[in-house]
């Protein structure tokens, strides 16, 4: 027993030790602990004073402004009073009809005719010969099997309907957005004016639009594609911009020598060169115009949305959960065809005559069958109607039913207590020290540590935002959030560590998990909300649990990627010296990746921001709550649109502060991050 | 050449099969007859669909006669209250089945009410709403009196959460329904603070777990409402309605009022002279009726189609009387 009490004491006077000499040799770390000394001091006698609390029900002056602006624009829209509002309602009409056409080519009967005009066979030989076509006959083993799922678990007409309103805004987002991001990417002017917008457009949670929109647009079709081009449009922007940008200098030179205009200097050499980085542009614009499927379903938007929110709505679990599954799988097939044909514009510039002879004989072929299987589908019954059997859907639904089942009967009882504890000895803390404190003492620590992360352009950053928050009325439900966003961060950074150190250390974790990864980033955050809830009950810890597995991938990935980068020559130099497995993790990976941490840290950030509103509505109040209230109840519009500003500008001053103290960390790192494009391209300019 | 082969015998296997497909036949798709019944063309029949069950099952027993007996193309659409009546004025909705008052609605757009017209009043739907707090099932039984607001302070410890610090938590479901709650704990004194669950599946969540671990809970609910036969909530007794005592919305001190559920349809609908019309103004059950095919729905999972025809096919009589004001003899 002594032995084993003086090993641990040891131990830890020499963690100590190693505590003091990272505070000696780091100045920042100290800065900051001195600052969160100072306002426990300063909110321990002050608790509760000054903290602009109002309550669910109040709406301020401003509230009232925002909410006159709102009406003021739903009146000029319905009574068409200028041509703006016009073209816009125009085009949303145009949307409308050219979607109602494409339902009843492919999933909806219209009168007389019992079924849609074409099929499930001629569907999937249709998708077969573009898959073809654009990425290969690879792709066609994944895309084929892809839609006989949707058929079998039993969502073939609503996976047909979500593929069409993606591929329908994907379309429209890419040309306004393509040629938007090569104006941006030769203007630094349009740069520095567009990118703001963009970064508007991305944050501003889609509640805060939704109800104004199914206003404007009418509910359905239009109103789903208005709000996924909103969201969907930023990412393709900005990558086509940034492909534009990093074309080489050098080749320019060489083509402007022979004397060519800028117009056939754009269509001959950027565009060609800059052809693969776009088309990872319309793969990030695929990959959020799909994840508005849940969201658009809020207006009726047709497609996979409704059954996720039919299962929630009945607490179904099974029925969200193999409508997400289909999502899910939507998603890898398109990811994985976009990525592919981007690969593939490369490799057909290298590709001999033969190879393209060959292709075109077998994409003739290909287009005589598909023919076939129109017309068959057209006319035959049993190739229009997806058959009823097999039903994977069904067997599916019912396991995941009893698992929820299971989970309320036997673990609920002992997951509440992990909940109140966490709440209790930490999460209620933490929170008061940032609400509960008054508003100036809790702002000035706020921007000390912006100071210190960040430095001077981090101050002026927070300055402006904290003031933008003070201004709208609604600093504590603001702060009530803040400390949600941060204590999910520092959870989703924890474990994103230690998935990513295993991923990147082993290729076998990282085949096993990465399909899981992928899964959790594409499926709806309303499907694993159900079990979450089922666990913990409905309060703020639940949303942090839900904002920490929608967060977790992507900063898991971004992590695996900085530790592999590591270059096997400083590990094994590391390893002849001596170093064990866990020194070589502390002391070399993980401060070689740190450019890779903290863009982790800041994506992870901005994930659980974006999942604010959907914890309004399993009890974590606050903005989420203003928000979901602003969309349900038309009197709290204005209120709920204040909110909606308010999550942006802590999203933007999060951002601006990890950022620059990213660039700072960045200086002194040996290895900078990969740009990986796999992530969320939140203020891609900036990072 | 392995690929040239690959490629040619994959595009020939996809012809091949194809054709030998065709060559199998099968039915043909023969267009629909114009369905049987109707005197009057229907025409489309907008149907909002707001967002709780036994809101679906009201609307899928009126759509799927509307459809099968009366020849109307039904489009059903998933919104909320509040865009719903805005539908009205567009077109875009014909009918809302289930309406829980909304007095701030009426007079946006009822005409009586001084609003823009586009809504009309079309009966009711003869179920009974009731909004209040209630407890579980296993409460009521362990203690009795705890459905006496007087006693409520009594217990008040007992329902101390994580959300509301030295307080009881009284849990509100989705900031979109008609509450008073707030006013309620301040005006009666009570020990209490209202925490949002934020939706309804929240709070459903929440009472399961409190009745399945025998946990304390208090909370908002309302009936009719399916959930109520999984779990038979108790209600608790706050002082008596009485009219004009909830006039302030500030000094509520009393129950809620009794909602006598009625449908709403824009008045674009009312004139066209649609049987559905008529089907929609002959409309009229009770709230076991409503239990009933939503608990087909949201417990049985049955489609909601096939919920309301099963009802339909198990009561003749109630259905015969609606077809029959709409002109069509089942």
């Amino acid at each position: 027993m002594t032995t084993v009490t003086t090993t641990t004491t040891t131990g830890a006077v020499r963690r100590e030790g190693a505590l003091v000499g990272v505070l000696r040799a780091r100045p920042r770390v100290w800065g900051l602990l001195a600052v969160v000394v100072g306002w426990i001091v300063i909110w321990s006698f002050t608790e509760g004073s000054h903290t602009l609390e109002i309550s669910a029900s109040t709406q301020t002056g401003v509230h009232q402004w925002f909410q006159d602006l709102s009406d003021s624009v739903g009146e000029a829209f319905a009574s068409q009073s200028n041509w703006f509002v016009v073209a816009i309602t125009d085009f949303a009409d145009a949307m409308d009809s050219v979607f109602t056409w494409l339902q009843h080519l492919f999933t909806v009967a219209e009168f007389p005719r019992p079924l849609p005009q074409i099929g499930w066979l001629g569907t999937i030989a249709l998708a077969t010969l573009v898959t073809f076509a654009v990425a290969g006959w690879r792709l066609v083993l994944l895309v084929v099997p892809a839609f006989l799922l949707f058929g079998c678990l039993g969502y073939w007409a609503e996976s047909v309907d979500t593929l069409l309103i993606t591929l329908l805004s994907v379309a429209i987002s890419c040309l306004v957005g393509i040629p938007l991001g090569v104006w941006m990417g030769h203007s630094k002017v349009v740069a520095a004016i567009v990118t703001p917008v963009l970064d508007v457009m991305q944050t501003m949670p889609s509640f805060v639009y939704l109800l104004p929109f199914s206003i404007l647009f009418g509910i359905g079709p239009a109103a789903a594609i208005m709000l996924t081009l909103v969201y969907a449009t930023p990412p393709v922007v900005r990558i086509s911009a940034h492909g534009l940008r990093t074309v080489d200098a050098g080749v320019l030179e060489a083509t402007d020598s022979l004397g060519q205009g800028r117009l056939r200097r754009l269509v001959r050499v950027e565009l060609p060169l800059a052809k693969r980085t776009i088309i990872v542009g319309v793969n990030q614009t695929m990959m959020a115009a799909l994840s508005m499927a849940t969201i658009a379903a809020y207006v009726d938007g047709p497609g996979l949305g409704q059954p996720v929110l039919d299962g929630l709505k009945r607490g179904q679990l099974g029925t969200s959960f193999v409508a997400g599954i289909c999502i899910v799988i939507a998603a890898v097939m398109l990811d994985r065809t976009t990525t592919a044909a981007s690969v593939r514009s490369e490799q057909a510039r290298r590709a001999g005559d033969r190879g393209r002879r060959l292709r075109r004989v077998t994409l003739a072929a290909g287009a005589v069958g598909t023919l076939v299987a129109l017309y068959l589908s057209h006319t035959l019954v049993w190739a229009n109607e997806f058959p009823s059997k097999p039903d994977l859907g069904t067997p599916i639904r019912n396991a995941v039913d009893d698992f929820g089942d299971w989970l309320l009967t036997d673990l609920s009882g002992f997951t509440t207590t992990i909940q109140t504890d966490f709440t209790n000895w930490f999460l209620n803390p933490v929170q008061s020290l940032v609400a509960e404190s008054p508003w100036f003492v809790t702002g000035t620590a706020i921007l000390l540590i912006a100071a210190i992360v960040g430095g001077l352009r981090a101050i002026a950053a927070t300055l402006v935002c904290l003031a933008g928050i003070y201004l709208l009325d609604l600093w504590y439900n603001a702060m009530v959030t803040l400390t949600s966003v941060l204590v999910a961060t520092v959870l989703v950074v924890a474990i994103a560590v230690v998935l990513g150190v295993s991923m990147g250390r082993s290729l076998g974790v990282d085949r096993a998990l990465r399909p899981l990864l992928d899964a959790g980033q594409t499926i709806p955050p309303f499907v694993p909300l159900i079990p979450v809830l089922i666990l913990f009950g409905s309060n703020r810890f639940t949303a942090i649990i839900a904002g920490v597995i929608y967060a977790v991938p992507i900063a898991t990935k971004l992590v695996a990627d900085g530790i592999r980068g590591v270059s096997t020559e400083t590990i094994e130099a590391s390893r002849s010296t001596g170093a064990n497995r866990w020194q070589e993790i502390t002391k070399v990976q993980l401060p070689m990746a740190r450019g890779s941490l903290l863009l982790a840290t800041n994506q992870g950030l901005l994930y659980v921001l974006s999942m604010v509103v959907i914890g309004g509505t399993v009890g974590a109040g606050a903005l989420g709550f203003d928000i979901v209230k602003g969309f349900r109840y038309a009197d709290y519009a204005g209120k709920g649109l204040a909110a909606g500003i308010t999550i942006v500008l802590l999203g933007i001053m999060l951002d601006r502060i990890t950022t620059y103290g990213a660039r700072r960390a960045g200086q002194s790192a040996v290895v900078k991050a990969r740009r990986p494009f796999r992530r969320r391209p939140m203020f891609d300019a900036l990072v | 050449m392995r690929v040239k082969r690959t490629l040619a015998g994959f595009s020939a296997l996809v012809t091949a099969s194809v054709l030998t497909l065709g060559a199998c036949g099968g039915d043909s798709i023969q267009n629909a007859d114009e369905p049987a019944g109707g005197t009057k063309d229907c025409g489309e029949l907008n149907m909002a669909v707001n967002p709780w069950v036994g809101y679906e099952a009201d609307a899928h027993v009126v759509g799927y006669l509307a459809q099968t007996k009366l020849g109307c193309t039904v489009n059903y659409k998933d919104l909320d209250e509040q865009v719903s009546w805005k539908g009205f004025g567009n077109g875009s909705v014909d009918v809302v089945i289930e309406n829980w008052g909304h007095p701030e609605l009426q007079k946006k757009y009822m005409s009586d009410q001084g609003g823009d017209g586009t809504a009309v009043d079309a009966g009711l739907t003869g179920n009974d709403g009731v909004i209040g707090w209630y407890v579980p099932p296993w409460m009521a039984d362990k203690y009795p009196d705890i459905t006496d607001w007087n006693n409520l302070n009594k217990y008040a410890d007992m329902f101390k959460t994580t959300e509301s610090g030295d307080l009881g938590t009284l849990w509100d479901g989705d900031p979109g329904f008609v509450t008073n709650d707030e006013a309620l704990v301040k005006n009666l004194d009570l020990d209490y603070k209202v925490v949002y669950a934020g939706s309804e599946d929240a709070l459903i969540q929440d009472f399961r777990k409190a009745e399945e671990n025998k946990t304390p809970m208090i909370g908002y609910f309302y009936e009719p409402q399916w959930f109520l036969a999984e779990v038979p909530l108790v209600k608790v007794d706050l002082p008596k309605y009485t009219a004009g005592c909830d006039a302030d919305a500030e000094k509520v001190a009393c129950d809620y009022p009794p909602y006598p559920l009625n449908k709403v349809v824009s008045s674009s609908f009312a004139d066209s002279g649609s049987p559905a019309y008529d089907l929609v103004k002959a409309f009229s059950w009770t709230n076991d009726d409503q239990n009933l095919v939503a608990k087909y729905i949201a417990q049985d999972q049955m489609d909601p189609d096939d919920a309301a025809k099963k009802w339909i096919d198990d009561n003749p009589d109630k259905v015969d009387a609606w077809l029959k004001a709409a002109g069509v003899s089942s």
